[in-house]
Formats: structure tokens, sequence, C-alpha cells
């Protein structure tokens, strides 16, 4: 800033902060060697020296605040939430990524297997797979509960590679077959009674029955390979999921990721023209810049795709670039990216998540009361 | 949990089962508040999921700051749901009509 006598310094109009201090509160500086500016000026009487008010005032936010999607599919969308603070969209993308319930397979009853993978490891990619389904629709289940149609689905695998084809065998995850009546494994017990024989869960009724899945059969991701087995082998199991969240296990989570980013600004400094021009347009990998034509052969560069830049710092990176070139990041403007794995679909997803952050907040009140 | 003194009310510390998702936003909302002098938060240790929340307030009663920030975070949270689920609709909208 270059440096102007008290007097001369320019009129501010009330309640707005002078443009330097203004930088500070909503721009990460993006410099060569490290970002500054990083925190966010949350205390209410931050600048009450300047007469400014920094406190929430929620009318305000509700009417700053704005969400456009820009990208949205069955399997991943890409939104921008503007006008929010960092704590509140990382809270929004650690629930995204820890606290959402979904169905996983979490016991495996081995019957047999001959195949190289061992039992256990089986059991962990087994683990892994996602499945499709609303986990809404399930309950969880505790140490004491038993396995009925409400809190598990169990899925066979029953495959055997056989002698006469002489090639291996590969299990995929589409060859778990869905049980919609539960476990055909009977629990060993002393007496045999002639009922009908105790299973490992306990299903009243068969889960075809319920309307949601009467047309729409519990699948799981298709197309991921379980194991291979050589000619002979042979795997027969049960697997039993159920409810639980990303915290425990992270089989749980239901996004393959969800991650935000700042919105990146570039702005020329001084303008940049003809040979500078160029080399600046060739620098960047991303092409965030291009050339302006001016006439009377004059050419300037101008930054036509800020949103790209992936902050490589290339065009500061020599000396002399960082006074013609600032790179910033805005503070509350994040893209936030969601990949759903299935289960859900990612708007969904995000809604959910923030009706946890809402529960979190009505349990600290009652807590509290 | 609280954590004050009965003769004064304007400053205690909130130990919760929580961790990070909540504190950090908590810690946001409460310092936005005119009312509260000082606000911040630590985690005693990783391994537990226990967050102090320490709230010093200009004279009133801490734990009524500390809800009525929660009940500006639960404002917030639902109207950015209403906010994202009315974008999503516009979303499907513009883009079901173009498509055709």
């Amino acid at each position: 800033m270059p440096k102007v006598p008290l007097w001369d310094l320019p009129e501010l109009p009330q309640n707005q902060l002078p443009l330097h201090l203004q930088l500070q509160k909503t721009r990460v500086s993006c410099n060569n060697d490290a970002p500054t500016n990083t925190e966010n000026v949350t205390y209410s009487g931050a600048y009450s020296a300047l007469g400014v008010d920094n406190s929430l005032r929620l009318d305000e936010f509700r009417n700053d605040f704005k969400v456009k999607v820009i990208k949205l599919n069955e399997e991943d969308m890409e939104f921008d939430l503007i006008g929010i603070d960092a704590s509140i969209a990382n809270a929004f993308r650690r629930i995204l990524i820890a606290e959402l319930p979904t169905m996983a397979i979490e016991k495996v009853l081995v019957a047999n297997s001959s195949s190289v993978v061992q039992d256990e490891v089986l059991a962990h990619r087994l683990g892994l797979i996602p499945i499709k389904v609303d986990p809404r629709l399930f309950d969880y289940m505790s140490e004491n509960d038993v396995p009925n149609e409400k809190n598990s689905i169990v899925f066979k695998l029953h495959v055997k590679c056989e002698r006469k084809s002489g090639e291996r065998l590969t299990v995929y995850s589409h060859d778990l077959e869905w049980l919609p009546s539960g476990s055909e494994y009977v629990l060993p017990t002393e007496n045999s009674s002639e009922s009908k024989p105790k299973t490992y869960t306990s299903f009243t009724s068969s889960q075809v029955s319920l309307p949601e899945f009467a047309n729409n059969p519990i699948t799981v991701t298709p197309g991921i390979i379980i194991s291979k087995l050589a000619p002979g082998q042979e795997i027969e199991l049960e697997a039993h999921a159920v409810k639980g969240v990303g915290k425990t296990h992270a089989k749980w989570s239901p996004v393959a990721t969800a991650w935000y980013r700042m919105l990146p600004e570039v702005v020329l400094l001084q303008d940049i023209e003809d040979e500078d021009a160029q080399k600046l347009v060739n620098k960047c990998p991303v092409n965030v810049f291009d050339i302006e034509d001016m006439g009377k052969g004059v050419k300037r560069a101008a930054v036509a795709r800020p949103r790209a830049c992936t902050l490589c710092r290339e065009c500061i990176r020599e000396p002399g670039w960082e006074e013609k070139v600032a790179l910033r990041r805005v503070k509350d403007h994040f893209i936030f990216t969601i990949e759903s794995t299935g289960a859900l679909p990612p708007e969904v997803l995000f809604t959910e998540a923030v009706k946890i952050l809402e529960d979190k907040c009505e349990s600290v009140i009652t807590e509290l009361s | 949990m609280e954590h004050g003194s009965y003769k004064d009310q304007s400053a205690s510390t909130f130990s919760l089962a929580e961790d990070h998702t909540l504190a950090n936003a908590l810690r946001f909302t409460l310092n936005q508040d005119p009312r509260v002098s000082v606000c911040g938060y630590s985690i005693p240790h990783p391994s537990e999921a226990r967050v102090n929340i320490r709230v010093q307030t200009t004279g009133d009663s801490a734990k009524e700051v500390l809800k009525d920030s929660c009940q500006d975070l639960m404002m917030i949270c639902q109207h950015v749901r209403s906010t994202f689920d009315q974008a999503v609709t516009d979303f499907k909208n513009n883009n079901g009509s173009e498509s055709e």
C-alpha cells in the first residue's frame, strides 16, 4: 500500500471496511511461498473500532447465501455454496464421510472355502462392497438384538470353479445373491425339533413382501472382483449386512469421497502486454489466461477461466511476476464435490448430512436444558 | 456437562461428547454473537470423544448464550437445506427441459 498522509485518506462510507481490510477478511492470498490471511475473522467485535458490525445477522445470511448446482447425475454432483463459513462447510464434509449411515456386510458365515484367499481377507473384501439400498429403511442392530428383516440383509455366495474348464474363475460381486427370506444355515441345536429349524437370522416375513423391495431387488455394485478360483476350488458362504456409520469403519461410508475447495481468484495487478502476455498464456497448465487483441497489434492478457485454476503458482514462480499476478481464494465460496457409492443419490446425501448437523444441535440443546 | 460457578453465570466450560464437526461450527456461531467476549474449544485427548467449549459473555448466562447459538446454527442449517433443495429442483427442471 503506498503511503498517504492521514488527511488525504478517502472518506469511508459507514458500515464498510476499507478495501485492504476487506481483502484481508474475504480473501486468502496465495503467495509464492505460502498462503496468508487464512484465518476467518469471526469475532463479532473485531471491527468495532471502525464502527463496523461483524456479528451474525441471520437476515443478511439468508439474503446472501446462494447454492448453484453445476453438475448432477446419479453418481456424483458438483455444486457451489456461496456465503457460508468454512467451519460449517467442513462440518458438512465430515458428516458426509463419517456420520451418514449405510448398509455393509459385517458377519460372514463361511461354510466351505477351498480358495487360496484366506477367510478373513475374503470377509474384509466382502465388507467393502457397496450395497445399493436406502439405509433409512433399516434399523440399527445392537449386540442384544436378534437379526431380523428390519435390521439385516442376507447375501449368499456359492461359486465353484469346474475342473473341466481348466481356466481360472473370477468371482465377482454380482455373484452375490440376495436372500430375502433370511439365512439358510441352520443353528446347531441339541434337540432336533419337528418345527421349522432355527437359522442364524430370525426373519418373521420375507423382505420381498415389503413394498420398497417388491420390484426393487437389493443388489450390490456389480463388477467388483472378490476372488479368483483355480479348477476344483469352491467358495460357499453367507454374508449378513447391517447398518453402521463411517466413524466405526470406512466400509459404512456412503461417499467414495466428498471434498470442497475454495473458489480461486486470479487478478492481474498490472496490464500485461505482448511478449509477457504470450509467456503467461503458455505458462499456465490449465489455460486460465487468454490473449485479447486490443487492435493496433497490441495484445493483452486477460483472465478467462479462474475457476479452473489449480493454484500451481507457475505464473508467479519467476521473480518479478508476483507484482503482476495476484492469486487468491474467496473465503466464503466453496466448490463442493460429492461422489456417492450408490446407496443414495448425492443430493439426498447432502440433505441428510445437513439434517444430522441439525439433530446434533438439538441434542446439545436438550442436554443443556 | 457445565463446569462453572454458581455466583458468576457468565463464564463456564461445557464438556460435550462431540468432536470437531459440531464444536468448530458452534464456535463460529458463538463468536458471531455480540454477547460473547471469549469463546473457544479444545479436545482434551484425541482418543476420547470429548470436547470442552469455553464461553465467556458480557454478563448474560453462558448456558443461554450457548443455547441461542445452537438455535442459530439450526436456523443456518435449515436455510442451507431449503436453498439447496430449491437449487437442485431448478437444476433438474432446467436440464430436463434442455435435454428434450
